[in-house]
C-alpha cells in the first residue's frame, strides 16, 4: 500500500476519509446522547454512566477514537504542509471563489479551530472525568460517592458548565466551525473513498449538507438550552 | 529534366505491397539495437513511426518543437479517419477506397502508393482500437461510421469532433510507453535546423534546444522527417501557429526534391477573418455542409444594408437570396468537393457579395434544417398542430445534438448566436498536398532520409479527400516505414555509432550558428510578423484559390523582394542562448520566404487546373477546372540549386493502369 | 479598448521574476486574448524591448499548449475554453488584467509565462498506455463489442488536452484530474482493463514523485477544465488505485 517514499497521496486521502467516516459516526452518537440531556436528565445520566464505565467503550472504543482524532489531525496538518509546498510561489491575483467553496479550501482552518475547541472541551469534561475515575478511583458516577441516594452526577455537571455565557459562546462558535468542516468533509470523504455516481452523489451531497447543519445545530441547541434553563 | 524512379514494385497493383514486403531486407533483432533513427515531428506520422520503430528495437531519438509530443497539430483534425472496413456492408472495399482517393486527388497521385494506403487502412482501425482509442460506437457496442466528403459509402470512423486528438493521443501513448522503456529518447522543445549528410547519406541533424538556445549535433543511421505541411506560408491558415516547413525545407536544401508545392487545399467552412489583428483561422467541420445551405444576397443593395447593419440576414426574403452552390451544381448542391465550394465562395465575394465588413464571408444557413428536423421530431413525438416556433425549437434541438460543439465554438469566436442568425464562413488554407518527394519506400532523394505524413507529397494528388489525412499519417508511421526502413538499414548493421565530431557535423553546425547570428545581429526595423503577413498577402492574393500567369509572375518577384528586405530589415530581439520565440519565428519565416517562391514557380509551370490548383487560363466553358492529362500527368519534383529561382524541375510520370482518367463533374 | 496589463516577467528558470505593468491601446473586442498579446509583443519589438514569452500553438482550443492564469483564474474568466479561445469582449475598456504563469512546484517557469509541463509526460510514460505493439495482426476492431455508455465515458475522459489548468487552479497544485482522466479512459475499455491496476499504481507513484499536491476534493479543477473533465474520474481513480493497492504484493 505504500511506496519507497511512504504512503501515496491516494492512500493518505483515503485514510483521511476513513478516519473522517469514523468521526462522523462518533459525532452522531455524541449528539444523540447529549440530546438526551434535554429530553430526560435521568436517561442522560444512565447512558453517560454506561459510556463512562463500560470497559469495552472505555478501553477499546475510547483509544480507537483518540487514535482516530489524533490521526485525522496529524494527517490533516501533514497534508496541508505538503500541499502548501506544492505551490511555493503564490498567485499575485487569485479568485478561488470562482471555482470552489470556502469550506472546501479552508478545511485546515476550520479543523484547527475545532482542535482548539477540543482543548477546552477536554479541559471541561474529559480531564475532570479521568481525574475522578482513574486518579481518585471513584467509578460510582454519583454526585456524592458516600451517599448512594445523591443520584448520578453527569447531567448536573453538564448543566453547570453552560452557566458561563463566555464558555457557551465559545462552544457555539466552535459548532459553527464544525458545521463548515462537515459541509465539505462529509461528501469529500465519499469522493475520496471512490464513491461517486451520477445517481447517488447528489443524494450524498444533500445528506452531507443536512448532516453538516443538523448535527452542529443540535449541539448549539443543547448549549443554548442549558444556558437558558440553567 | 530527368525521369525519377519511384521504385514501384512489379506485379498487379493488389499484390505489389505484399510482394515488396516479402522481398525486402530485414534487420535482425540484435542488430536493430545497434541502429539509431532520428524522427523529427511527433504528429500522427512521427508519433506512430517513432513508437513502432522503438518497438521493433531501434534506438529512436524523437524531436518536437512543442513542449510535449502530444501537442502536434494532428490533434486539431476533427472529422474522422477513413478505412475500407466495409462494416456497413455498403459495398466498400480496398479498391473503392483506392479509386475514390485517386479520383478525389484529381488523378495526380501515384497509384501504387494510394492502393497500399487503402490496403493498410483497415489495420489502422484495429491498431487504434487495441491502443484504447475511444471511437464512437452504436448501441450494439460496435464501431459507428459516418459518410464524408462526397463519397458514396460510409467508411469514416470518428470520435465525436475530436478524431485527430484521439488518434494522436493513441500514438503519443504508444510513444510514452517506449519513452518509459528508454527506447525513445524524447527531445521536447527542440527544433531541427539542418540535415547532416556524410558520404551522401543522411547521418544526423543539427537541432536547437529552444529553452537554452544551445545548438546540438545528433547522429543516426537514418533520419525521418514528419514535420507536417507548409500551409503557414499563407500566414493565415488553419494550421497551428508553430506549424512550419523548416525541417522539410532544410532537407530540400540538402538534396531532397520538393514535389508539387502548388497543391494546397483551401477548406470552404472556416470562420471568416474579423480584422487585422487576426492570427489564425478556425476550421469548422465540413460535416456542417450536410445540413446548412450556403447563400449570399442576390442584390448588391441588400449586401450594403446587411453590412451596415440596417438589415438582418434573417429579414431577407427567400427570392432575394442566391443559393449559388445549388444554382451552379444542382446534382451535388452544397456538398460539392472542398475545392469547388471554396472557389465558388471566392467568386461571389470577388463580385462584391461578401456579407461581413471585410467583404469575405458567405452565409451558411441552418433555418431550413431546423424546420425539416423539427417537423420530423414533432411527428415522432406525436405533437399535433405544432406552431412554427415550436417546430423550429425542436429542430434546433436536433441540430444541437449533431453539431452542438461547433455551434458553441462559433458563438465564442464570432459572438453571434448561430441558432438565430446564419453562420458566416469563408475558405481558408487548410492542408498542403505537396511536399517532399518520396519513393515507394517513403525515402527522399537523399539516401537514408525519409519523409512521412503531410510533409511528403505522395498520396493525395492535387486534392485531399476528407478524413484521408489521418489515414495517411498513421499508415506511413505504423505500417509502411517500419518495413521499408529495414531495407535500407540492413546495409548499416556494421556501421557502428556515428561520431558527431566529423567535419560534416561541425560544418553544418557552423552554418546554423552563422545564420542565427545573422538574424540576431541584424538590428533591423520590422518584426518577423511584418514580413510574414506581407508574404501571406501576396500568397493569398496571387497564389491562392485562383491563379493566373500574370499574378504568379508578379508574386515571384514580390516574394523575392520581401525575402531580400527580410534579411536586411528584420529585427529579432533577445539573444541566441535563451528561450527566444521571435528567433524561432524568424528562422521559420526565412524558410517560408524561399518556399513561397518555389510554390509560385510550380503554380506557374502547371498551366492546367487540377484539384486544389486552379489556373484561370485552364477552365471549361462553365468556369470549372480543366485538367490537361496529356501534358501534366506528372509529379513536379524540384531540385534545389542554391536559390529558389534556379530550382530544377524533375518529372515523375504518373501512369494510370488501374484507373481510367476522367474529368471530374459535380453538375 | 485600452487596457493595463500586469504581466509576470522572468528571464529564465533561475532568475527572480516580477510583475511588470504594460499598456495596450486600441485592442479590438473581437480579437482573442492571445491576439491582444500579439499586439503588445509587436509594440515591444518595435520599441526594441523583449516581447513577452507565452506558450501557444493551435489557437483553437485543442492542443493544450496555451496556459496563462488570467485575473485570478486558469484560462481566464470564461468557462469551458482555453486561453486562445478567450475573447477580449469578455473584458471592459480600461480594465487592469493580471497575467501570470501556472504556479506549481512541478511546473517550473521556463521564461515569463512559459512553464515546463514535462511532469505530465513522465506520468504518461509511467503507465498511460495499453501495452500493445504495432501489429498488422491485432484482432479485428469489432471483435470486442464495448457498451456505448462505457465508450462514451472513456471518450469524455480522453478529451483531456493536458494543459495543466487543473493543477494551476487547484489550491494544492494537485494533478489528480489529469491522471484520473487517463486512468479512467483506459480502465473503462476492455483493451486497457487488463493492466488497469498496474497503470493506476505506476501513474500515481510518478505523480507523487513529481511534487504535485494532494487532492482535497475542492472541485476547482473540474470548474476550470476547458474540456469539462468530471470529478467522477478522480473517484474512479481512487477506486482503481485502492483496489490495486490492496491486491498488490
Amino acid at each position: 500500500m505504500s511506496t519507497h517514499e511512504g504512503m501515496t497521496s491516494i492512500v493518505r486521502k483515503f485514510l483521511m476519509a476513513l478516519s473522517g467516516f469514523f468521526l462522523l459516526i462518533f459525532l452522531l452518537q455524541h449528539c444523540a446522547i447529549n440530546f438526551l440531556s434535554v429530553i430526560s436528565p435521568d436517561m442522560f445520566n444512565s447512558v453517560s454512566h454506561f459510556m463512562g464505565t463500560n470497559p469495552l467503550i472505555q478501553f477499546a472504543m475510547q483509544p480507537i477514537l483518540a487514535f482516530g482524532v489524533f490521526f485525522h489531525i496529524i494527517m490533516g496538518v501533514i497534508l496541508n504542509k505538503m500541499n502548501d509546498a506544492a505551490r511555493p510561489i503564490k498567485y499575485a491575483m487569485n479568485k478561488p471563489a470562482e471555482n470552489s467553496s470556502w469550506m472546501s479550501r479552508n478545511m485546515v482552518i476550520t479543523g484547527i479551530m475545532i482542535l482548539l475547541f477540543l482543548g477546552l472541551h477536554f479541559y471541561d469534561f474529559w480531564i475532570p472525568e479521568l481525574n475522578v475515575k482513574y486518579i481518585q478511583g471513584d467509578m460510582s458516577g454519583l454526585l456524592d460517592p458516600t451517599f448512594a441516594e445523591s443520584g448520578l452526577r453527569y447531567h448536573e455537571e453538564l448543566v453547570h458548565k453552560f452557566h458561563n455565557p463566555i464558555r457557551t459562546s465559545i462552544y457555539i462558535l466552535a459548532f459553527v466551525f464544525l458545521s463548515l468542516h462537515l459541509l465539505h468533509g462529509f461528501q469529500s470523504a465519499f469522493q475520496s473513498a471512490g464513491f461517486r455516481h451520477s445517481k447517488y452523489t447528489p443524494m450524498i451531497k444533500k445528506l452531507g449538507n443536512l448532516y453538516g447543519i443538523i448535527v452542529p445545530a443540535g449541539f448549539v441547541f443543547i448549549a443554548i438550552y442549558h444556558f437558558i434553563n440553567g | 529534366m530527368t525521369n525519377l524512379d519511384a521504385k514501384i514494385p512489379e506485379g498487379p497493383i493488389a499484390e505489389k505491397w505484399t510482394n515488396h514486403k516479402n522481398k525486402i531486407n530485414v534487420v535482425n533483432p540484435a542488430n536493430k539495437r545497434a541502429i539509431d533513427v532520428i524522427v523529427v515531428g511527433t504528429g500522427l506520422a512521427g508519433g506512430s513511426a517513432a513508437a513502432s520503430l522503438a518497438e521493433l528495437g531501434y534506438n529512436v531519438k524523437a524531436f518536437c518543437f512543442q513542449d510535449s509530443p502530444r501537442r502536434a497539430h494532428s490533434i486539431a483534425a476533427q472529422g474522422g479517419i477513413n478505412a475500407a472496413k466495409n462494416y456497413q456492408n455498403d459495398g466498400d472495399s480496398t479498391y473503392r477506397l483506392f479509386y475514390d482517393t485517386v479520383k478525389g486527388g484529381d488523378y495526380r497521385s501515384r497509384e501504387a502508393n494510394v492502393y497500399r494506403l487503402a490496403e493498410v487502412s483497415a489495420n489502422i482501425i484495429d491498431q487504434c482500437v487495441a491502443q484504447g482509442v475511444p471511437f464512437a460506437r452504436d448501441y450494439g457496442g460496435l464501431l459507428d461510421n459516418r459518410s464524408f466528403g462526397g463519397v458514396l459509402v460510409s467508411r469514416t470512423f470518428y470520435a465525436k469532433g475530436q478524431t485527430g486528438q484521439q488518434l494522436l493521443l493513441g500514438a503519443y501513448s504508444a510513444m510514452s510507453r517506449q519513452i518509459g522503456k528508454g527506447k525513445i529518447k524524447m527531445y521536447n522543445r527542440h527544433e531541427m535546423l539542418d540535415l547532416v549528410k556524410i558520404d551522401g547519406k543522411a547521418r544526423g541533424i543539427i537541432a536547437r534546444d529552444l529553452v537554452t538556445g544551445q545548438i546540438e549535433r545528433h547522429s543516426a543511421h537514418a533520419v525521418v522527417i514528419c514535420s507536417g505541411g507548409y500551409g503557414n506560408v499563407f500566414f493565415l491558415s488553419t494550421n497551428a501557429m508553430g506549424s512550419n516547413a523548416t525541417a522539410a525545407w532544410k532537407i530540400h536544401k540538402k538534396g531532397a526534391f520538393f514535389a508539387n508545392p502548388c497543391y494546397t487545399q483551401i477548406h470552404p467552412t472556416c470562420i471568416p477573418r474579423s480584422g487585422e489583428h487576426q492570427s489564425k483561422l478556425t476550421l469548422m467541420s465540413e460535416s456542417l455542409r450536410n445540413d446548412g445551405r450556403i447563400w449570399v444576397p442576390k442584390h448588391l443593395k441588400d449586401v450594403e444594408a446587411i453590412r451596415s447593419g440596417k438589415m438582418k440576414p434573417t429579414q431577407l426574403k427567400e427570392e432575394d437570396r442566391d443559393y449559388y452552390l445549388e444554382r451552379r451544381y444542382p446534382a451535388f448542391g452544397n456538398l460539392v468537393p472542398r475545392d469547388v465550394a471554396s472557389r465558388a465562395a471566392k467568386e461571389r465575394c470577388d463580385a462584391g457579395f461578401g456579407v461581413n465588413a471585410t467583404g469575405e464571408a458567405v452565409y451558411l444557413d441552418f433555418s431550413a434544417a431546423f424546420m425539416r428536423y423539427g417537423k420530423e421530431k414533432a411527428n415522432v413525438e406525436g405533437i399535433e398542430n405544432a406552431s412554427e416556433a415550436e417546430i423550429r425549437k425542436l429542430g434546433q434541438g436536433v441540430i444541437e445534438a449533431k453539431y452542438g460543439n461547433l455551434f458553441q465554438m462559433y458563438e465564442k469566436i464570432v459572438d453571434q448566436n448561430p441558432y438565430e442568425t446564419p453562420m458566416m464562413i469563408y475558405p481558408a488554407v487548410h492542408y498542403t498536398m505537396g511536399g517532399v518527394w518520396v519513393d515507394y519506400n517513403l525515402m527522399t532523394t537523399v539516401p537514408g532520409c525519409y519523409c512521412l505524413g503531410e510533409a511528403n507529397f505522395s498520396d493525395h494528388g492535387a486534392n485531399r479527400l476528407g478524413a484521408s489525412a489521418l489515414m495517411q499519417g498513421l499508415a506511413d508511421g505504423y505500417f509502411v516505414l517500419p518495413y521499408t526502413i529495414g531495407d535500407y538499414l540492413a546495409n548499416d548493421i556494421r556501421t557502428g555509432p556515428i561520431s558527431i565530431d566529423s567535419p560534416e557535423f561541425l560544418e553544418a553546425e557552423k552554418e546554423v550558428k552563422d545564420r542565427l547570428s545573422k538574424l540576431i545581429n541584424n538590428k533591423g526595423v520590422h518584426s518577423v510578423d511584418y514580413f510574414h503577413k506581407k508574404l501571406g498577402k501576396v500568397m493569398w492574393d496571387k497564389v491562392g484559390m485562383a491563379r493566373n500567369e500574370k499574378g504568379l509572375k508578379e508574386a515571384i518577384t514580390e516574394i523575392r523582394e520581401i525575402r531580400e528586405q527580410f534579411w536586411k530589415e528584420v529585427r529579432v530581439p533577445g539573444s541566441l542562448n535563451e528561450f527566444n520565440q521571435e528567433l524561432e519565428k524568424a528562422e521559420r519565416v526565412g524558410d517560408f520566404l524561399e518556399l513561397g517562391e518555389l510554390f509560385a514557380m510550380d503554380a506557374l509551370q502547371r498551366t492546367e487546373s487540377c484539384g486544389g490548383h486552379f489556373r484561370e487560363e485552364s477552365m471549361t466553358e462553365e468556369g470549372e477546372a480543366l485538367r490537361d492529362d496529356k501534358n501534366f500527368a506528372f509529379v513536379a519534383a524540384w531540385e534545389y540549386k542554391g536559390d529558389p529561382k534556379d530550382a530544377v524541375l524533375h518529372k515523375e510520370a504518373l501512369e494510370f493502369k488501374d484507373i481510367e482518367l476522367k474529368q471530374r463533374s459535380y453538375k | 479598448m485600452d487596457l493595463i496589463l500586469k504581466i509576470w516577467r522572468q528571464k529564465n528558470k533561475e532568475a527572480k521574476g516580477e510583475l511588470k505593468t504594460y499598456e495596450v491601446k486600441g485592442v479590438s473586442p473581437d480579437s482573442s486574448f492571445l491576439e491582444m498579446l500579439d499586439v503588445l509583443n509587436d509594440d515591444l519589438v518595435n520599441k526594441g524591448d523583449e516581447p513577452v514569452a507565452f506558450d501557444h500553438d493551435c489557437r483553437e482550443g485543442i492542443c493544450g499548449m496555451c496556459s496563462l492564469y488570467i485575473n485570478g483564474e486558469a484560462h481566464g474568466p470564461d468557462r469551458a475554453i482555453t486561453t486562445c479561445q478567450l475573447h477580449m469582449r469578455k473584458f471592459k475598456d480600461g480594465d487592469t488584467i493580471y497575467i501570470e504563469p501556472w504556479r506549481a512546484a512541478a511546473f517550473p517557469v521556463v521564461k515569463d509565462l512559459v512553464v515546463d509541463r514535462s511532469a505530465f509526460d513522465r506520468i504518461m510514460a509511467a503507465g498511460g498506455f495499453v501495452s500493445v505493439n504495432t501489429s498488422g495482426n491485432t484482432q479485428d476492431a469489432n471483435a470486442l463489442p464495448i457498451p456505448k455508455d462505457d465508450a462514451d465515458k472513456a471518450f469524455d475522459a480522453a478529451t483531456c488536452i493536458g494543459c495543466g489548468a487543473c493543477v494551476a487552479s487547484c489550491k494544492n497544485a494537485s494533478a489528480m484530474l489529469f491522471v484520473s482522466a487517463k486512468v479512467s479512459q483506459l480502465a473503462l475499455l476492455p483493451q486497457g482493463r487488463v493492466e488497469a491496476e498496474r497503470r493506476a499504481i505506476h501513474m500515481v507513484e510518478q505523480m507523487d514523485h513529481e511534487g504535485f499536491g494532494n487532492c482535497t476534493n475542492t472541485g476547482a479543477c473540474e470548474v476550470e477544465c476547458p474540456k469539462g473533465i468530471s470529478l467522477e474520474n478522480i473517484a474512479r481513480l481512487n477506486r482503481e488505485y485502492l483496489s490495486a493497492a490492496i491486491k498488490a504484493e
